[in-house]
């Protein structure tokens, strides 16, 4: 009798998973399955998931109706370099912040910190006026500069500290010991160990990167500059309209890559990208 | 003897360490939080490029701003909405998924994907699904519900863009929860069901004691993310229809950029880093707080 009754609640909750779960999956889903159909079939009533006349045209369009191509190696490269240098400055800070002892190091961790407490979308009035006068309007500098030493960086800064604090004195020793430094114990013993506090730390940073909006819609002008999300918002025709067919062929080839990854990462998605709700 | 000892150059060390941190800090953080308070101060013409002094003028403008208060309005009921169905949310799906069975990892996976999708490409989607004949006024059409033309009017707009906000990001509190709820004790659990509480009981008076420090915490950082939205809006309505949903960010990003103010777009702007500021360090005081309290 009770082995049936909890049979019976096991169904009600997962279908009362399955219910809470369709705003979540369908519009990706929906997405995906409405950049592969002929236009007219994207707004039959009542909606269809699968079409019979799959189509790959307007993925063929993304590419030809704007430097798509392009704009994806912008979004690339940007996101990695922003990573590589807030992984470096980021291990730094935080292990010199954790373990050497140098006069003022609180009162400076308390200035780091203060990136913290100021939202991007604050400082980029004044920035822009900044990068107007060094000449560094439309260009990706401001992206990459501002993202990898900036706001996003003290996050991870804070992250490598709060790891690196938790790490055993001992194994520095050893280190120690054998004639290291501290830059070659940092990069020798400390680094390796830290993979899991570097690898939230990259989630982290290329997300972040890879997902600019304000900024690139601030500093970019020239379509050829542009990063992904802003290319995204400018598949519009001559008149204004919108090209659906197109603009979800190129918002799946966007979030179909990072979504793959993550179905096969995604335990170290989930606590890289927890941290980011933890400061 | 040697100047350079261990520790000397264990010092030098440490400064070279956190050199590019903190440059980045003072470049990117400190020094345009500064230059925002002296362009505040002053009135920009942007065809000479001169600029003139004029005090206190911007702050006096916020009182007579006829726009403002929609404005503060529409940000108190964005982030209010958010937070509210946020954590209602989240906190639903973490109690559900805290037991083991078949497909948890499957379902825990599946409300966190939206985290990873790039805003604007799921704000687009939203876009399309919410247009008057887009897929869920269709779906309704299908049970003979007529749907309203969500994104044209202002109620409904509003209640879009929430959604969507919501949809997209309450993965991350939702792993919060999670990491919460395996933290409350098992043995509390069986001493209450070995008293006969009810699971209902049990949960008011066991577990939402218990996890309420993560659930307030966690409160305060999505407002804080909530103020800072301005992708979603940006894409979704544009601040419209009409200003329904111009919350200050996107304001902040009108006067400064679309009608080049900078002088007030400054000045709006560090009216939202006071609200945001006030937050975090209200946060930062309740953790410091608990986390000794739970030592």
């Amino acid at each position: 009798m009770s082995s049936r009754t909890s049979v019976l609640r096991r169904v009600l909750l997962v279908a009362a998973l399955a219910v809470l779960a369709v705003p979540f999956a369908v519009p990706t889903i929906w997405m995906v399955a409405a950049s592969i159909k002929p236009l007219p079939e994207i707004f039959k009533a009542p909606p269809t998931l699968w079409t019979s006349h799959p189509t790959l045209a307007a993925y063929g369009e993304a590419f030809t109706f704007q430097p798509f191509a392009r704009q994806y190696v912008n979004s690339v490269y940007i996101a990695v370099l922003v990573t590589l240098i807030t992984l470096l400055v980021s291990s730094m800070a935080g292990y010199a912040f954790a373990r050497i002892r140098f006069p003022g190091a609180n009162a400076l961790f308390l200035v780091v910190l203060t990136g913290l407490l100021v939202p991007s979308e604050v400082t980029i009035v004044p920035l822009f006026q900044v990068f107007k006068q060094a000449g560094l309007i439309n260009t990706h500098w401001p992206l990459i500069l501002v993202t990898a030493f900036g706001a996003p960086c003290v996050l991870a800064s804070f992250i490598m500290r709060q790891f690196f604090i938790a790490l055993p004195a001992e194994l520095e020793e050893a280190g120690r010991l054998d004639g290291l430094g501290r830059p070659g114990i940092w990069w020798r013993i400390c680094l390796p160990l830290a993979r899991p506090a570097l690898s939230a730390v990259a989630i982290l940073t290329f997300l972040a990167s890879w997902n600019l909006y304000l900024e690139p819609t601030v500093y970019l002008t020239s379509p050829e500059l542009f990063t992904l999300p802003q290319a995204l918002t400018r598949f519009t025709d001559a008149y204004g309209a919108d090209m659906w067919n197109t603009q979800l062929a190129a918002a799946t080839m966007t979030v179909l890559p990072v979504l793959i990854v993550f179905v096969i990462a995604q335990r170290q998605f989930v606590e890289g990208l927890a941290h980011s709700g933890l400061k | 003897m040697r100047y350079w000892t261990t520790r000397r150059r264990d010092v030098l060390t440490g400064y070279l360490f956190i050199a590019p941190q903190l440059a980045g800090v003072l470049l990117f953080v400190l020094i345009p939080v500064g230059l925002a308070i002296w362009y505040s101060l002053n009135k920009w013409n942007v065809f000479t490029g001169k600029q003139v002094f004029v005090g206190g003028d911007h702050y006096a403008a916020l009182a007579s701003d006829p726009q403002l208060p929609s404005v503060l309005l529409a940000t108190v009921v964005f982030s209010g909405g958010v937070v509210v169905l946020n954590i209602t949310l989240g906190l639903l799906i973490a109690v559900l998924l805290n037991r083991r069975f078949r497909g948890a990892t499957f379902f825990r996976t599946l409300f966190f994907s939206p985290v990873v999708v790039s805003v604007v490409a799921w704000t687009l989607v939203w876009g399309f699904l919410l247009q008057d004949n887009g897929g869920i006024n269709g779906l309704l059409h299908a049970i003979g519900v007529d749907g309203p033309n969500w994104l044209q009017h202002g109620d409904t707009a509003m209640l879009s863009v929430i959604v969507s906000q919501v949809v997209r990001s309450v993965g991350v509190n939702m792993v919060l929860f999670l990491a919460a709820l395996q933290g409350v004790p098992s043995e509390l659990y069986e001493a209450a069901r070995i008293d006969g509480a009810r699971s209902r009981s049990i949960f008011a008076r066991i577990t939402l004691p218990l996890i309420s420090p993560t659930v307030l915490l966690t409160a305060i950082i999505t407002v804080v993310g909530a103020l800072q939205s301005f992708a979603q809006i940006a894409v979704l309505t544009g601040g419209g229809p009409e200003l329904s949903t111009t919350v200050l960010v996107y304001y902040v990003f009108q006067q400064a950029f679309e009608f080049n103010d900078i002088g007030y777009g400054s000045t709006l702007a560090l009216m939202l880093l006071s609200f945001v500021m006030v937050l975090t360090l209200l946060q930062w005081q309740l953790r410091r707080k608990w986390v000794f309290h739970e030592q």
